[in-house]
């Protein structure tokens, strides 16, 4: 999947933060003075760098993180929708991460570890407001959920990843990641 | 069959020359032509059980580690066909335990992701399984994590051929193999190992790893961050204590 591009218009790049800690998203920023020349090709849509909550049409969507609640779906969902090519970026957008171990344990014994009869808690109760978004039953690869065009390892990616998946794909080249910046950790 | 003399077989059209009782592996590594490897330690008995090492000749696959090499076999191995599988092989052992590296000490250090790095590996593609497997912590030097196992028994080589120990043992079949200690107790406290024996290091991922040792060397310095499990590949080489 690779992106058309008319009349060096701006390419629009949304972002997210699905079951993640962020930590992709500052090493983004780790582009340093080399985010002034990204930005003179691309805007930002919807993403935290913009705090835009709806995503428009989008030519490159970056998810960090996997999906762990129902929110995290409809998000996702959203960003398939809209966005040309769709990017997992970071370990737990590719394999679940960090997250994922609790995906050896029923959600229900979670839960009731952290807030009914693990140590230190005062007025144990497990959180059930209705704005608060469902669990999943596991914290789901978010390939698991849409189809991702592209994988960007690392946790975090490094600022110089992110640039070898951004620069190909700003002139419509499929981007390839060095073996050298290559890492799962 | 055994070949009884000397003579030369061609890997990816290269010429290698091997000696009697070499296996295709053993010829490659010695000409400096990597082939890759993960259950496989020169110097311990091979096993072919990982397949990583999975090469073509004639119209057959075969695994280099356990095959002889006979004069002018004609072999093929670093096609994209072929890594492609070894790809597809590393993918299953990623889903199959637990591969989440940066929640692993062994990270950096790790055979399986210096090999997944190797192939340009950028997802697992498969579901993963989160099978909870037996944890054995009880050995004050040594961790044994069975959720990160693969199965490669070098381990159990080791213990057996190098350290004239027998601590490890594979058991059950299919889903149900696992990585079983012998002891009285099943655990690794009750046992002979030790935390110098090549059983206690030579595993390729995080499953037994010495205690307390963990981050001594910061994440980005360590083995595979700093050369290519190709390089250090072809450098490795166990001499067994009990080698006449």
């Amino acid at each position: 999947m690779t992106i058309e591009r008319d009349n060096k218009r701006k390419l629009k790049i949304a972002t997210a933060s699905l079951a993640g800690c962020f930590g992709c998203h500052m090493s983004f920023l780790d582009m340093d003075e080399r985010l002034a020349g990204l930005l003179e090709q691309v805007e930002f849509d919807r993403s935290p760098f913009t705090d835009i909550k709806r995503i428009g049409s989008c030519d490159i969507g970056l998810i960090e993180g996997g999906v762990c609640n129902a929110e995290n779906v409809h998000v996702l969902r959203e960003f398939r929708a809209n966005c040309a090519v769709l990017v997992a970026v970071g370990a737990c957008a590719i394999n679940g991460g960090v997250p994922a171990l609790r995906n050896y344990f029923d959600v229900k014994d979670c839960l009731e570890e952290a807030y009914l009869t693990g140590t230190g808690i005062a007025n144990p109760q497990i959180p059930n407001d209705r704005e608060l978004p469902l669990l999943l039953d596991k914290v789901y690869p978010i390939g698991e959920v849409v189809p991702i065009d592209y994988f960007l390892p690392g946790c975090p990616p490094s600022a110089a990843a992110f640039l070898q998946l951004l620069e190909p794909l700003l002139t419509g080249q499929k981007p390839a990641i060095s073996k050298s910046h290559l890492h799962y950790d | 069959m055994m070949a009884t003399t000397p003579g030369t077989i061609r890997i990816d059209n290269q010429e290698i020359p091997f000696t009697p009782g070499q296996t295709i592996m053993d010829a490659a590594l010695a000409a400096g032509v990597y082939i890759p490897h993960l259950c496989h330690y020169p110097g311990l008995t091979p096993s072919g059980n990982c397949r990583l090492c999975i090469v073509e000749t004639g119209n057959r696959s075969v695994a280099a580690c356990i095959t002889p090499a006979v004069a002018g076999q004609e072999i093929r191995s670093n096609t994209p066909e072929l890594n492609a599988a070894r790809t597809t092989i590393t993918q299953m052992l990623f889903v199959e335990g637990n591969h989440i590296c940066p929640s692993c000490e062994k990270t950096g250090n790790c055979k399986l992701q210096a090999l997944a790095y190797h192939l340009g590996m950028l997802d697992d593609h498969f579901p993963q399984f989160y099978q909870r497997r037996e944890l054995d912590a009880s050995h004050p030097d040594i961790l044994l994590d069975r959720s990160r196992c693969i199965l490669c028994d070098l381990c159990v080589r080791a213990s057996r051929e190098a350290d004239n120990k027998n601590v490890f043992a594979i058991a059950g079949r299919g889903t149900n193999a696992h990585l079983t200690v012998n002891s009285p107790s099943g655990k690794l406290a009750d046992s002979a190992i030790a935390a110098t024996d090549l059983a206690a290091t030579v595993c390729p991922v995080g499953a037994i790893m010495i205690k307390e040792q963990g981050y001594q060397t910061p994440i980005g310095q360590r083995i595979y961050d700093r050369r290519t499990i190709r390089e250090t590949g072809l450098q490795e080489h166990i001499d067994k204590k009990n080698d006449d």
